[in-house]
């Protein structure tokens, strides 16, 4: 064994100070890159977003991560505003949402009565509601199911409540096979609307049955339901448009007859009861004292139909729209 | 040694019964044991080469030097790989001080008593709590009652805890490598106890303590849950200048684009991936050759 020296391993030392030192010169010199707003002077109602400046925080669904992240990035080209956006869940959303956390909040469906009042304890009650987007939820089976078209609410209740197990148990002329079911699991937003549409629409005390595959992760659940001929599932729409083409999409019968998963009957409402609306949160005193919120949400209600549909999901019809953008006006110069 | 064949009469060294056969398993045992080691490798391979197929070709000074976008294509690494190092660096910092003044404490300051027991048991303990634990405890302890926000120093604090079991033992288990002789010796000539550990051991016990660092930073270097649990961002589209101000780290955007529906941002994910996979080779690699360096001297 040597016999160790200060000396030898004083370089030792120096280098590793060094090299953690290194990391964070790195990570320091990258300097800000000013967004080159647009130097008009605005008209009434309008906004000059070049002039803002500052930051704020966004969180909430991972369904609805896509528009934000949309509008974020092209909020970031036309102003100085650091917009930052997670996706911790609607629920996580909410919770930092009402601890102050962050200043818009995302959701994959509207905020619920204990989450209003976990805000009031809070102090936060001027909570305002933007729907951005139309999501629709998509049933489907495997491409080689020759026999399953369309369900009825009632008979998608039963399989995904556990009632039914076999085919043969919603449709006598069914083959008498195991139904293998796929589902999101209990932290999305999208399970969450499910239970609410299906399961407890139907029947107030059901709950969702546990007994199938359960992921947060779409590609898991497509790729269950391609891997089997009984296999059954559900998740958004877009995720159906992108990578869903090999699965075989079911018609819904909610009471009007068939109708097929499609951006027009998402649109005009006739695909229900699996088409939902898309939200994003904040508060009227954000709107009024922090100018780089109202920039952003204003931004955010002009561009939300380009940014949806782009990313996948259905815009909302000029009327809906309208109604959402009159929200901010009040608080506009 | 020679056997004799009962029947002819000749004299061959092969062995027979019982013999062959323990001498067939033990021939055999190389080749089970090889295969059981080409298991591993051979998963390692496969993935590393899935992922450079996927990934590969989206690997580009480009890739990494611009901001997330919604377009897979523009998409790239830049606010995150900036947050990552800055995380990483803060880490470090942060953790290497306390470990090894632990370390020092436990190997020898420490009376052996049950108080030294119970230290132990409890970094045993800690080294096996999953990361989202760490994550949970930032998340109330960093980010709201210290009230730093999901912030880079939240993120660091949280990331430290979680490599602190990993670094103590490892610095300890260096430190015990130091022969007792250089301690006797430097006691017996008049050194106070501090003066023995600063000036002789710890010289001694660097390389171990720099290895097990090393190890440690390519451990939080893969940390996902942790992060996304005290509030890392994911959408971040300006450079980190200070420790203060929100961030994303790499593997939160390789999660990000994985759950993404678009093949194009599953490949993002993959060059992601390499650009990790190449971060922690060249950290253990560096540890690789402080180790044999020191070694052979």
């Amino acid at each position: 064994m040597r016999r160790p020296r200060l000396e030898s391993s004083k370089p030792l030392m120096l280098a590793l100070a060094l090299v953690a030192m290194s990391f964070v010169a790195f990570a320091a010199c990258g300097d800000d890159d000013d967004a080159n707003g647009a130097d008009n002077t605005p008209a009434a109602g309008e906004i000059d977003y070049g002039s803002l400046g500052g930051s704020l925080r966004v969180d909430g669904s991972s369904t609805v991560f896509p528009i934000a992240e949309a509008v974020a990035e092209e909020f970031s080209n036309e102003s100085n505003v650091r917009v930052n956006v997670g996706f911790s869940g609607t629920g996580g959303g909410f919770e930092r949402f009402c601890r102050g956390e962050i200043e818009v909040s995302d959701a994959s469906r509207p905020i619920e009565q204990d989450e209003i009042d976990a805000c009031a304890d809070e102090g936060i009650t001027d909570i305002l509601e933007f729907q951005v987007a139309i999501d629709a939820l998509t049933v489907v089976a495997n491409s080689n199911n020759d026999f399953l078209e369309c369900l009825t609410v009632q008979q998608l209740h039963d399989i995904f409540t556990g009632t039914a197990s076999n085919w043969n148990d919603i449709d006598p002329a069914f083959p008498d096979d195991g139904i293998v079911r796929f589902f999101p699991g209990t932290d999305s937003g999208t399970f969450d609307y499910f239970v609410e549409a299906i399961i407890e629409g139907v029947d107030e005390t059901a709950a969702h049955t546990g007994d199938g595959t359960a992921s947060e992760d779409d590609n898991v659940l497509a790729q269950g339901v391609e891997g089997d001929d009984n296999g059954l599932g559900y998740f958004g729409f877009a995720y159906f448009q992108e990578a869903g083409q090999q699965l075989k999409a079911i018609a819904i019968d909610g009471g009007e007859g068939c109708v097929e998963p499609s951006l027009e009957t998402a649109l005009d409402g006739s695909y229900q009861p699996l088409s939902r609306p898309l939200f994003i949160y904040t508060r009227e005193s954000f709107l009024r004292d922090r100018p780089e919120v109202l920039g952003f949400m204003k931004y955010f209600m002009d561009n939300t139909n380009t940014l949806s549909e782009e990313v996948g999901y259905v815009p909302l019809s000029d009327n809906l729209l309208a109604e959402q953008q009159t929200k901010i006006e009040p608080f506009l110069p | 040694m020679a056997f004799v064949d009962g029947s002819t009469g000749e004299i061959s060294l092969q062995a027979t019964g019982a013999v062959a056969r323990r001498q067939a398993l033990s021939r055999a045992s190389r080749y089970v044991l090889l295969a059981a080691t080409l298991v591993g490798v051979g998963v390692l391979l496969y993935l590393g080469y899935e992922t450079i197929d996927r990934g590969g070709s989206r690997l580009s000074i480009d890739f990494l030097t611009s901001y997330p976008s919604r377009f897979a294509e523009r998409a790239g690494l830049r606010s995150s790989l900036i947050g990552w190092f800055w995380v990483l660096g803060l880490t470090v910092i942060l953790a290497i001080p306390i470990a090894i003044g632990t370390a020092i404490w436990m190997e020898e300051f420490a009376p052996r008593n049950r108080v030294l027991t119970l230290v132990k048991l409890n970094l045993a303990n800690l080294a096996g709590v999953p990361s989202i634990i760490y994550g949970i405890l930032g998340l109330a302890l960093f980010v709201r009652f210290m009230d730093l926000g999901p912030s880079i120093l939240a993120g660091s604090l949280t990331l430290a805890l979680m490599i602190l079991p990993m670094t103590v033992i490892a610095s300890q288990e260096a430190i015990r490598q130091v022969p007792p002789s250089i301690r006797h010796g430097a006691l017996a000539l008049g050194a106070t106890r501090w003066q023995m550990v600063w000036n002789h051991v710890l010289p001694g016990a660097m390389p171990g303590i720099m290895t097990g660092m090393i190890l440690a930073v390519s451990r939080a270097a893969g940390e996902t849950a942790a992060l996304i649990m005290i509030g890392a961002f994911t959408f971040i589209a300006y450079d980190n200048t200070r420790p203060t101000e929100d961030f994303t780290t790499v593997p939160v955007q390789i999660y990000n684009w994985t759950i993404r529906p678009q093949e194009a941002f599953r490949q993002n994910a993959a060059a992601a991936i390499i650009v990790l996979m190449v971060f922690v080779l060249t950290l253990n690699l560096i540890a690789a050759v402080i180790r044999e360096r020191f070694r052979s001297e």
